[in-house]
């Protein structure tokens, strides 16, 4: 009969646990001027131009929209 | 002797084209009470901003000194980023260097480059996200009906 109060606690600790831990992430996500990193060649998506114009287009095919492709694309507000 | 007035050369030159970089804790803008502020946030990754420049030292020449000024901010985290930039793009007007984007949070910029047009009362009175050539008459209209 004791036990059952301190499994309560137990359970209400946890999900108290839980929901601190998460609070955590609420500040996830790059912010425009720190984007000086992403902003490098080298963090492309496609290392070839003629693969991405590929992607694109079969992309368009079959979504019938288009964009949101590389850096710029990603919105960087820069245009 | 070649030497020798290479030297005197260069020492000569590069203050001309050195750029006025101070730490972003300088930067106040009560100093530039009285006068038109055009306020850019601006690094050395961003393409458009590479492209602002050229304009904007023709716009610190084509206005006034004593009644406009270009201002801009800084936010590269390394700065040998942002001196290399300088060295290509000298500019001359003042850039204020921001690496850890205080100032920048403090305007909650919602892209880059951003830039501010500030009235002689000390008021930003528009915003400007990101640049190109097509939007710079505009922006130089607002700058002439604030002169």
């Amino acid at each position: 009969m004791k036990t059952r109060p301190l499994l309560g606690h137990f359970y209400r600790g946890l999900a108290l646990l839980a929901v601190i831990s998460s609070l955590g992430c609420s500040s996830m996500g790059v912010q425009p001027w720190e984007r000086d990193i992403l902003a490098n060649p080298e963090m492309e998506m496609t290392a070839d131009a003629l693969d991405l114009a590929f992607d694109e287009h079969i992309y368009f095919s079959k979504e019938a929209s288009s964009g949101g492709q590389g850096f710029a694309g990603g919105g960087c507000g820069c245009n | 002797m070649r030497l020798f007035s290479a030297l005197i050369l260069s020492l000569i030159i590069f203050p001309a084209f050195a750029t006025d970089v101070r730490d972003i804790s300088e930067f106040n803008l009560k100093q530039y009470q009285g006068k038109v502020v055009y306020l850019d946030f601006w690094a050395s990754w961003c393409k458009p901003c590479q492209k602002s420049f050229p304009w904007m030292n023709q716009l610190q020449d084509k206005y006034p000194n004593d009644k406009f000024s270009v201002v801009t901010i800084n936010l590269d985290t390394k700065t040998g980023d942002m001196n290399e930039f300088l060295e290509h793009i000298p500019a001359n007007f003042a850039v204020y260097h921001d690496p850890k984007g205080s100032f920048a949070e403090k305007f909650k910029l919602p892209g880059m480059p951003t830039s501010y047009l500030i009235d002689t009362n000390g008021t930003a009175v528009k915003r400007h996200v990101g640049f190109s050539k097509s939007k710079a008459p505009k922006i130089e209209l607002e700058i002439e009906a604030l002169l």
